[in-house]
């Protein structure tokens, strides 16, 4: 295997598809989209398959999720906010188990391709966009008004409210991109030096210790940004919600 | 070409990666090197690598989108309705707690309205008993002092019918007495009538 920390973010064809010039090839990034489609839902269907009123450990596992993103969407984008619930859901569970498989050793990591992580908060920005014009017209744009601003400021604030709306995605998409990346170069970075340092015989390996203690303890860090990044993801995706549902409530 | 060369390349270091021994960490640095290159091909960094964008957002879409289907479909209505059905398992529990208390509290008060009655039965019964006891005992009394009466007036008679009895003897016998003095006193025969009048005559003073 290469030390390279960067290998791991590799796509390699596994089934190379060309249409029309174009490559759709399915990859090891593919597949671990189908892998973490697969999980998710399988755990979710499996452990509620039998509806339990008392529910079993697992079962409560998939309800407990269930009713942290509904609570932090009613939260979030009130209760008019929850037609959005099965996306936000959707959402939340695709990129959590996402960022925990890539935490397996020799597993991709979905969520650490920009392009994967951009489409995820287009798709966001773009039904935040659709329905709050679908829903309010033009009175959507009142988001970029706010209330009680003097008139000479107006522009000013307006302009600072669009730059800010447009670089939503940029930075929805940048935040997990990034965490998820740095994480696993930086995980592959100190198992890289205790490999290479244990070469050099009984001192290396002493040597190594440390390291080693590093990529332990990043490894439970990793765990923790894996969820807290789902979670501030499905956060950020009810906020902008909000703004879709109540235009000019800020 | 792009995967064959990748594909060599790695072979290149695995077999590197095996063979080391000694010299690793230089060696397995300039394999990276190597590495590096043959792999990134163009030399961008791989996840910004826009060969690649085509095909991550078709199977993105794909993937994502049966999930979302898969969740919105099957997933969320059925979790839902779990808890739903919870919710009303729990209140309809409820609802029959409250029902169940006031069935007991209605049977408390039944039975201590019952209690009351049992009590108030047992007094008549009790009064009853007496009263029926005190009767009959006054009954008996009667019974027996009407019988002991009835003795006294039957002994009283027949005292008195002795005694008459008796004082006719005593005439008899004062007539017989007085004839036989009579006789001898005077020696001559004085009639029985003359006799019975005098005794009479003396009986009556």
């Amino acid at each position: 295997m290469s030390n390279d920390p960067t290998h791991q973010f590799l796509i390699n064809k596994i089934v190379p598809i060309e249409i029309g010039g174009i490559d759709f090839s399915f990859t090891n990034a593919s597949l671990f989209m189908v892998a973490t489609v697969g999980a998710a839902a399988g755990f979710l269907y499996l452990t509620t398959s039998q509806r339990g009123v008392i529910p079993t450990r697992m079962q409560s596992v998939s309800e407990l999720s269930y009713e942290f993103i509904a609570s932090m969407l009613r939260e979030g984008a009130g209760s008019h906010g929850m037609k959005f619930f099965p996306m936000v859901f959707s959402l939340f569970m695709f990129i959590l188990t996402a960022n925990l498989l890539g935490m397996f050793p020799y597993f991709f990591t979905v969520t650490s391709q920009i392009i994967v992580t951009f489409a995820l908060a287009v798709f966001v920005i773009g039904t935040v966009l659709l329905y709050g014009f679908y829903k309010h017209g033009l009175g959507f744009l009142k988001l970029f008004v706010p209330h009680g601003v003097p008139g000479a400021l107006l522009p000013l604030v307006v302009s600072i409210e669009v730059i800010s709306f447009l670089s939503r995605p940029i930075s929805l998409s940048v935040r997990l991109f990034a965490n998820m990346l740095a994480g696993h170069i930086t995980l592959k970075v100190f198992a890289g030096f205790v490999a290479s340092l244990s070469a050099f015989g009984a001192l290396g390996v002493g040597g190594a210790i440390l390291p080693l203690i590093m990529t332990v303890a990043l490894t439970g860090l990793e765990f923790l940004v894996a969820f807290l990044q789902a979670y501030v993801f499905a956060v950020l995706t009810c906020m902008y919600l909000n703004d879709a549902v109540h235009p000019g409530s800020h | 070409m792009f995967v064959t060369a990748a594909y060599a390349q790695q072979s290149t270091t695995t077999e590197g990666a095996e063979a080391h021994d000694a010299p690793a960490a230089g060696e397995v640095h300039t394999e990276t090197g190597v590495a590096h290159e043959g792999e990134h091909g163009s030399g961008v960094f791989p996840p910004f690598d826009s060969n690649h964008f085509a095909s991550q957002l078709l199977w993105l879409a794909i993937t994502f989108g049966l999930f979302y289907l898969l969740m919105s479909k099957v997933i969320i209505p059925r979790i839902g309705g779990i808890l739903e059905k919870r919710h009303d398992r729990i209140a309809q529990d409820l609802d029959e707690a409250t029902r169940l208390k006031g069935e007991a509290d209605a049977a408390i008060a039944s039975y201590e309205q019952e209690l009351a009655n049992a009590k108030a039965k047992g007094h008549s019964i009790a009064d009853t008993a007496r009263e029926e006891a005190k009767s009959k005992a006054n009954a008996d009394r009667a019974a027996v002092e009407a019988e002991l009466a009835k003795k006294i007036t039957a002994a009283e008679a027949r005292i008195a019918e002795i005694k008459s009895k008796a004082l006719a003897d005593v005439g008899a016998i004062a007539e017989e007495t007085a004839t036989a003095v009579v006789k001898q006193l005077i020696g001559g025969n004085v009639t029985k009538t003359e006799i019975a009048a005098a005794v009479k005559a003396s009986a009556d003073n």
